[in-house]
């Protein structure tokens, strides 16, 4: 009997409908870096580069302008006071510039905040090259402090010719319980 | 030939010693699959009335405008739970019932494959539930974040209940996997000698479609309430962004589930009426092998289109295109199916029993719902359906008057079988056409009040929408307290109250669950039956 049941067919089956759960199971949690992967290659989600690229001082198209719109915002329960210096400036794709956000702290405790940001229209985002940014790191301010963060960014020459503006959004996140404590989220930024 | 002996002889050893233990021990020990079949149903009718009751409490509230008789965060947790229950509880356990009565009956077989997992897949369900339930009773309430469960609504902005939630659902996921498997195995091998696969019922082709559909989806909802559980209680970041992570992620995810799901919700419906309109029509079932190979591909076609729920979440033009396309490429072998049964009857002689009438009514009704599927599914007008009632409209259409009318029309088409006797008739009249006048009544005028703009899931809405809403509420009431009637009926029936049914039952009815006495007998097939 038990010789008959290791050749079970109905062993075998539910033994292979098994296997098909657990990897469609782990394909559930694969999807999560899949849509990381295919939104980083078409960018279609506005997420933007999360490390500074170098820049390459190569061709600067001076024949064409690309309006870029800084847009700031806070999530709930961000005391912060957070504005961009630059709101709005015209580039040549593939030359370098630099705008400034301005930051305070006026609650009463230290906080670490992260931005996030997202390209509108979702499809600019590839062509948003930073090599400098804020977002790249947490970014802790003691209570009271204020801070101008800067941000370095060339749009790739490679840009459509019809995607004439887009527009940067930064969102803050209080991420304070997450990051350790403002000291060592100090250390690590600097 | 060696094994069908050996089958054979097994059954009769069975019979012989098999004392089935009396009472409670009875149907908690039970693994056979007419007992859990009947478990299966009872606990899922119980369910029907539990998250009807909710409704109940949803019309109450809407019947007119202001806030009046729930607060509004009672009023999310009944809308949350209602979906998940009518869903869960109600469709999918009530189809995985109608599976354990029927499928070893049609195919030629014992019981099913695995028949102490079938114990344990069913006896799980209820403590799910008992969970679910329970966190509607915790400070804090349940889960009000709709049945979708969005992030960051379960994650940042729920209750701290949420885990219990999270654990009935992986549960409910165990149930129905452990169910689905049990299907495959059965059908896979062991149906009676001689039925080979284009020979299958169709109700066994659609729910192997299904238990194939089950065991590549329901893993992923467990994944995805994983991903809302650690990101509520463990500091991850799948859906926050604060944290690296993608709140729309979680709709593609949950969505890459949910759009299979609703068809694991209806393609058992498909087969059931697929045997009724026959024996009614008394004609064979028109192009059997057109409706394997439609149901296969809308079984397919449901993994490609699942972002067709998120069209406003500010897709790129050409993804939306392309879920567009491929929503409306489903309505090719739906329209096969409808197409398929209005061809069975053509110049039938038909009868109109009340399983008969359902099934009539599923196929009309469930073509409005599928029609305003269509509407939905053209991109620049979702962006004024979204979220109002025209979406509730249509996939109550699909859901009432698709899924739930096929099962009570395989209720009303088998329980002379289950039972041994003829339901009341009197009574099944009044369900019938109570139900019919009621589910228009409280469904049709949504289509009306969507279109207007009134926004889904919010306990009050402008004046402009009373009239309407009165109407729907009264519809509501009426389609609920109709199916009292239909419990009465359950009941008598298994109180075998009713003119003894012969073992065919129906004069057109074919199929080799007819070629055993009515009652079934609590052992069928110990011998396989040779299929012609």
């Amino acid at each position: 009997m038990s010789q008959a049941q290791s050749t079970n067919p109905n062993n075998r089956l539910v033994i292979k409908l098994v296997g098909i759960v657990c990897g469609m199971f782990v394909f559930g949690f694969a999807m999560v870096p899949l849509y990381d992967v295919f939104c980083d290659i078409t960018g279609i989600n506005g997420k933007t580069n999360e490390t500074a690229v170098v820049y390459e001082a190569t061709d600067i198209d001076r024949t064409r302008l690309v309006t870029v719109e800084f847009i700031t915002k806070t999530t709930t329960g961000m005391p912060w006071a957070f504005e961009a210096r630059t709101q709005r400036i015209e580039v040549h794709p593939g030359e370098l510039n630099t705008v400034e956000f301005y930051v305070k702290n006026p609650s009463f405790r230290d906080i670490v905040g992260q931005a996030i940001p997202s390209v509108s229209p979702g499809t600019a985002a590839i062509y948003l090259n930073k090599t400098e940014c804020f977002c790249f790191n947490n970014q802790p301010l003691l209570s009271g402090a204020e801070s101008v963060m800067p941000m370095q960014f060339y749009v790739d020459p490679q840009i459509p010719q019809d995607l004439t503006f887009f527009t940067v959004q930064y969102t803050l996140y209080d991420v304070t319980a997450a990051a350790k404590t403002v000291a060592e989220a100090q250390a690590s930024a600097e | 030939m060696s094994t069908a002996t050996e089958t054979a002889h097994h059954g009769e050893h069975d019979d012989h010693h098999h004392h089935a233990p009396a009472g409670l021990k009875r149907w908690l020990l039970t693994t056979n699959h007419k007992d859990i079949g009947t478990l299966y149903l009872w606990f899922s009718f119980i369910m029907f009335l539990t998250g009807g009751a909710m409704a109940m409490v949803i019309r109450a509230e809407l019947f007119q405008p202001g806030l009046q008789i729930v607060d509004p965060n009672f009023f999310n947790q009944m809308t949350t739970v209602h979906g998940l229950i009518m869903v869960f509880g109600a469709v999918m356990p009530a189809f995985t019932g109608l599976a354990n009565w029927l499928i070893p009956m049609m195919i030629g077989a014992p019981d099913m494959a695995l028949p102490r997992m079938n114990n344990w897949s069913f006896w799980i369900l209820p403590f799910a539930f008992l969970i679910l339930l329970s966190s509607l009773f915790m400070e804090g309430g349940g889960p009000a974040f709709g049945w979708t469960f969005y992030a960051p609504l379960s994650t940042t902005y729920s209750s701290d209940s949420t885990a219990l939630f999270v654990f009935s659902v992986h549960i409910m996921g165990i149930s129905s996997i452990m169910g689905a498997i049990n299907v495959i195995v059965t059908i896979w091998n062991m149906r009676a000698p001689g039925m080979t696969w284009m020979k299958m019922p169709m109700f066994v082709w659609t729910w192997l479609i299904t238990a194939f559909l089950l065991i590549a989806v329901m893993p992923v909802l467990a994944g995805v309430v994983t991903m809302v559980l650690t990101d509520k209680y463990f500091g991850t970041s799948f859906f926050n962004a604060a944290g690296g992570g993608d709140p729309v992620m979680f709709q593609h995810i949950f969505w890459f589930f949910g759009h299979p799901e609703v068809y694991i919700m209806i393609l058992p419906a498909f087969g059931i009426i697929s045997h009724i309109i026959p024996t009614f029509a008394r004609k064979p079932l028109f192009g059997y092998a057109s409706m394997v190979y439609a149901t296969a591909s809308i079984a397919l076609l449901s993994f490609i289109v699942w972002a067709h729920h998120m069209f406003t979440t500010g897709m790129p033009v050409a993804a939306e295109m392309f879920f567009m396309f491929a929503t409306m490429l489903i309505s090719v072998p739906t329209g096969v199916k409808v197409f398929n049964w209005v061809a069975t009857m053509w110049r039938g002689s038909m009868t109109f029993e009340i399983p008969m009438l359902f099934a009539i009514a599923f196929v009309v009704l469930f073509t409005i719902g599928g029609l305003s599927g269509l509407m939905l599914a053209i991109t620049p007008v979702d962006f004024q359906y979204h979220d109002t009632y025209f979406v509730v409209a249509h996939f109550h259409y699909v859901l009432v008057t698709g899924a739930v009318f096929s099962i009570m029309a395989a209720a009303y088409y088998w329980l002379p079988k289950w039972t041994g006797v003829m339901y009341d008739n009197t009574l099944a009249k009044w369900h019938f056409w109570a139900s019919l006048v009621s589910v228009n009544v409280l469904f049709f005028p949504m289509h009306f009040v969507g279109l207007a703009g009134m926004p889904r899931r919010i306990p009050d809405y402008a004046l402009q929408f009373a009239d309407f809403n009165k109407w729907i509420s009264i519809g509501g009431f009426a389609f609920g307290l109709s199916q009292l009637i239909f419990l009465a009926l359950l009941i008598k029936a298994c109180r075998k109250q009713g003119e003894p049914a012969t073992s065919q039952v129906w004069d057109g009815a074919e199929g080799l669950e007819w070629e055993i006495p009515s009652p079934a007998p609590y052992h069928t097939f110990d011998t396989p039956p040779l299929i012609k």
